[in-house]
């Protein structure tokens, strides 16, 4: 794979890069960059290819087409969106910190105290709640102080207010260590509020933008409000803009009523209007 | 009592033990027993071959390992049976290939017996060094590549990403567990292998909190069912490999009956606690 030389340039570039399974593409025509310094946070419907599109920028899969470029000698830290430790393997959490590189016991104890588990070192990692695995997941990838945290859906089975909390921590990660950020949410609206780009994906790129607090949006400032004020600083909206419509056969109609198959041409990359139906469908705000 | 071809037995027995141990820990957490096994099956086909073509018996039976190894994993990348059926055709297929083989050359008198479970009593000085040496590369490697190839088998996506090379370290997993096999097989004998590599492995699991742990203890565990097996073997007059892994069989059920034994009697002390 070639790779990215300069130290100035963006850590990872995706250019029309898509895969394919078999017949169908499980992605396809995604450009995107993620620099030093920057939150990008990408959104979309189940299935529609957002951990393939991290995977490709992590080179675990190759694209089949397209180009995924990663700067040289790229430090990263990965939160995969599952992780099943089976009964047979015995793990600590102590042990798990130091899965790909070695750490002291003091960078241990601070990587877990700062996602709030620091009470867990000796614990062993099949016995974790849902919660508790996201937080010593995130705490692993802090601690190998990558240059780009790739970042799986982090705050599944995380509390709200932990939820906030952990989103402070990336983006406190991102100004201390300087790295980039390239995050699944699980949440089609409500991405952290530090997010610098969101790109939306449904079998491409349907749209991309920048999030709008939810301080400044009255539709979810109610929504928020009963979770308190304070807490939501650390969240935002992000509003989608679509020129065409999922149908249900997979087809695709644009907005001047054309049909295609899929939407990796060259009608998508305009400004979007138009909300997805029926299975694909998202709700926007 | 203590003949010199049993201190040579119980020598070789212990090596074999140290490094099946450590390597079966991965093959327990892969889930990769019966891959163990059809390696070990084909290990048959390398004695005939080794007696063929009149080379050394331990290369061809690596040799021959290595290249099932090899046609298992481009099989695998192939979409067509599935992996335990595969398994499953080129084990036994290896094996009665094997078996075929033996019986056309009639020129061959072939202790078939000791070659399906093993014949460590008739170890020589020379099956010693083989054992050592090949056992001390094969854990000097493992040593080598633990960390990666441990990051790789609690999750491949995340070895990958972050620079673990997982398919790369899995190749030279391979490449072990082939070597393990071909110094094994004179111990305990072709089909028996994988007990070997396993159940010290299982057995430990109870015992350990990490996989450095477990590797250690399978390695101790491994050694006591040897050396267990085969004073049981000299005392009743039992052949020596099966013996072995009964011994092993003992040590499974030991520590696993005894750990819930412990777990039971320390529960309702800390039930009763505040």
């Amino acid at each position: 794979m070639s790779q990215i030389s300069s130290q100035e340039g963006p850590l990872v570039q995706l250019t029309r890069a898509g895969v394919r399974q078999g017949d169908s593409w499980r992605v396809r025509g995604v450009d995107l960059t993620v620099a030093a310094g920057q939150i990008v946070t990408l959104i979309g419907p189940n299935g529609s290819g957002k951990s393939t599109t991290a995977k490709m920028a992590l080179g675990i899969l190759q694209p089949s087409e397209g180009e995924a470029l990663r700067r040289k000698g790229l430090v990263v830290g990965y939160v995969p969106q599952k992780l099943h430790i089976d009964w047979t393997m015995p793990l600590t959490v102590s042990r798990f910190l130091e899965l790909t590189n070695r750490l002291s016991k003091s960078e241990k104890n601070a990587a877990l105290e700062r996602t709030g588990v620091g009470h867990l070192l000796s614990s062993s990692v099949g016995s974790l709640s849902g919660g508790e695995l996201q937080r010593v997941l995130l705490a692993r990838a802090i601690a190998r102080k990558p240059d780009l945290l790739v970042l799986d859906e982090p705050v599944q089975g995380v509390d709200y207010s932990g939820e906030i909390k952990m989103y402070d921590l990336i983006s406190k990660m991102r100004t201390e260590l300087g790295c980039g950020v390239l995050m699944i949410s699980h949440d089609l609206h409500v991405v952290m509020a530090a997010t610098d780009h969101v790109v939306c994906l449904n079998g491409h790129v349907c749209c991309r933008g920048t999030p709008v607090s939810v301080t400044q949006s009255d539709e979810f400032k109610s929504l928020f409000g009963h979770k308190g004020g304070a807490g939501a600083a650390g969240l935002a909206v992000y509003e989608h803009h679509h020129d065409h419509v999922h149908l249900e056969d997979g087809r695709v109609r644009h907005a001047d009523g054309s049909i295609s198959d899929d939407c990796a041409g060259e009608h998508c990359h305009g400004d979007h209007d138009h909300p997805h139906t029926a299975a694909k469908e998202h709700h926007h705000a | 009592m203590l003949d010199d071809f049993f201190v040579r037995a119980i020598v070789a027995g212990i090596g074999v033990a140290l490094v099946a141990g450590p390597l079966g820990c991965f093959i327990v957490w892969r889930r990769m027993a019966y891959f163990g096994d059809t390696l070990s099956h084909s290990a048959l086909l390398g004695v005939a071959l080794s007696l063929l073509l009149e080379i050394n018996t331990t290369l061809a039976v690596f040799g021959m390992s290595v290249l099932l190894s090899v046609i298992l994993l481009v099989l695998s990348k192939r979409q067509t049976l599935s992996s335990d059926a595969l398994l499953g055709l080129l084990a036994h297929s290896s094996l009665a290939i094997g078996l075929v083989c033996l019986a056309f050359m009639t020129w061959v008198r072939m202790d078939l017996l000791g070659l399906l479970f093993g014949d460590i009593l008739a170890v020589t000085r020379n099956d010693i060094v083989v054992v050592y040496a090949g056992g001390g590369i094969v854990l000097a490697v493992l040593i080598l590549i633990w960390r990666r190839l441990f990051a790789g088998t609690v999750n491949a996506d995340l070895a990958e990403a972050e620079g673990m090379k997982p398919e790369t370290i899995n190749i030279v997993f391979m490449l072990l567990m082939a070597a393990v096999i071909a110094i094994a097989m004179k111990v305990v004998g072709v089909l028996l292998i994988t007990a070997l590599l396993i159940m010290p492995a299982a057995a430990a699991r109870r015992l350990a909190k990490t996989p450095e742990q477990m590797a250690v203890v399978a390695a101790g565990l491994g050694a006591i069912a040897v050396i267990g097996g085969l004073f049981g073997s000299l005392e009743w007059d039992t052949p020596s490999g099966p013996s072995i892994v009964v011994a092993a069989l003992f040590l499974f059920l030991l520590c696993h009956v005894l750990v819930d034994a412990i777990m039971r009697a320390r529960a309702p002390r800390e039930g009763k606690a505040p």
